[in-house]
């Protein structure tokens, strides 16, 4: 039986792509872009840490709205559905990979400009709990038993895209009414113009590698539901020959 | 039958239940109480410092228990294959869910009834704010924790380490009502700040997820 590619020419194409956006996207930000003012060269991790942090907020959606797509066509039409599950888990394994990425090296951010490694303000607070829902996620699929992981993450995609509104809402009530000791976050009004083509352009770069990781991560899953397919198919068989 | 019957019918039979053993609500008791003793050696508060960190304590202590009893609940439809007698029903499945998880709030509120004098003796708590918004932050709080944690059991029933994975999902997704309910809890008890705002979060978490439970708890009952 022929496997489905995971690193097909369009696949190639698009690394090559993603990498010459990342080399040139890197290259700008680390060398022509002009010193920030009061942090110098530590500023530079912006250009790394900012698009990071925004796509971690972008992946979700695909993550959801694969996870209706999979509910919807469950009973309608299971083929369509793996094809939307196996979307809905890369989408989340993206989303924690990326919400990782974004949490740590804002922490090493922190540590230099605010001289702490992590504070409870509204953003950091709301960044770890959407990081915390989503490793839940993969905590749920990686537990429940075979026949109906992807309903039961389904379901619980379902729940989270509902809870992170509440959380937006509830983090940002708790610290106004706590002003935090640290006033965080770097604002994205105060950007200078001859800083935003280096910034365009790592949004760009790891975008494209974002997308990179999601469709090898998608075309993994197929490959895996395949030989779950075949393996089940060869026990119906197996087990007509028996009868006979 | 109407809806309210089914309801009615799953939550006489769970109170029964329990009723007969006992066993839930002994449990979630002892083991709330052993929370508090241990928080109030590990922090030996004075009187103004526990009314700060009393509403943080005692949700904690109750969110502890509550995984115990909602680990049991749907444990008890599997003996003898309950569970799958109920899937073929003709009653709706959300009947079963609401009466569950209505049995639930009353065995977490009967533990709390219990408990709220003790915890007000060992922290020697004193409100300062309107102490009797407490009555409605308490079956607010109470009903966010066990509707959701009804629910999570019952989609955690046949995974491999299904103790383990209730709370796995549940502090997460119950974080923003937690948050709710201890800070409502902390500004009724220092009356320092206005409880309002937390309470209608508390309000909407309640009416946003438990239509959520009601729509979707078919689905995860039919989960294969």
């Amino acid at each position: 039986m022929q496997r489905s590619r995971i690193f097909g020419p369009v696949g190639a194409v698009w690394f090559l792509l993603t990498l010459a956006a990342i080399v040139y996207a890197t290259r700008l930000g680390l060398l022509l872009a002009p010193t920030e003012a009061t942090m110098g060269n530590v500023a530079r991790i912006l250009y790394y840490h900012v698009p990071h942090s925004m796509l971690s907020l972008v992946f979700p959606y695909i993550n959801f709205a694969a996870s209706l797509f999979y509910l919807y066509w469950r009973r309608r039409d299971p083929l369509k559905a793996l094809t939307a599950d196996a979307v809905a888990i890369a989408g989340a394994e993206v989303t924690v990979v990326y919400g990782s990425i974004c949490l740590l090296t804002g922490m090493l951010w922190g540590r230099v400009a605010w001289g702490i490694w992590w504070t409870w303000d509204a953003r950091l607070t709301s960044m770890l709990l959407l990081w915390l829902l989503y490793v839940s996620y993969m905590m749920l699929r990686k537990l429940s038993a075979t026949g109906q992981t992807h309903t039961l993450a389904a379901v619980l995609s379902v729940f989270a895209a509902i809870d992170v509104p509440i959380v937006y809402m509830s983090i940002r009530w708790w610290r106004t009414q706590h002003p935090a000791p640290v006033f965080g976050g770097g604002d994205e009004s105060g950007l200078d113009a001859s800083m935003w083509p280096a910034f365009a352009w790592n949004i760009v770069a790891w975008a494209l590698w974002g997308v990179l990781l999601l469709g090898m991560r998608y075309a993994l899953e197929r490959r895996r539901q395949e030989r779950e397919q075949e393996a089940a198919l060869q026990a119906i068989e197996a087990s007509l020959e028996m009868a006979q | 039958m109407s809806y309210l019957g089914h309801v009615m019918v799953h939550l006489r039979k769970d109170l029964r239940l329990e009723w007969r053993s006992r066993d839930a609500i002994n449990g979630m008791l002892f083991f709330a109480l052993l929370v508090v003793v241990v928080f109030s050696l590990a922090f030996d508060p004075t009187a103004a410092m526990s009314r700060q960190i009393a509403g943080g304590i005692l949700w904690v202590a109750l969110l502890f228990a509550s995984i115990i009893a909602l680990n049991q609940a749907w444990t008890r439809e599997q003996r003898n294959r309950v569970l799958e007698t109920q899937r073929m029903a003709p009653a709706p499945p959300s009947a079963l869910f609401l009466g569950k998880a209505i049995a639930n709030l009353i065995f977490v509120a009967i533990v709390e009834a219990i408990l709220a004098p003790l915890f007000a003796v060992f922290y020697n708590l004193h409100i300062i704010g309107q102490g009797w918004l407490l009555v409605a932050v308490m079956p607010l709080g109470t009903w966010a924790l066990v509707c959701n944690g009804t629910f999570f059991a019952a989609l955690g029933l046949r995974t491999r380490n299904r103790e383990l994975l209730l709370p796995l999902i549940l502090f997460p997704i119950s974080i923003p009502a937690l948050l709710g309910m201890m800070q409502a809890t902390t500004a009724i008890l220092s009356g320092e700040f206005d409880p309002g705002p937390w309470i209608r979060l508390l309000i909407g978490y309640n009416v946003a997820f438990t239509a959520a439970c009601l729509l979707l708890f078919e689905t995860v009952l039919n989960a294969e």
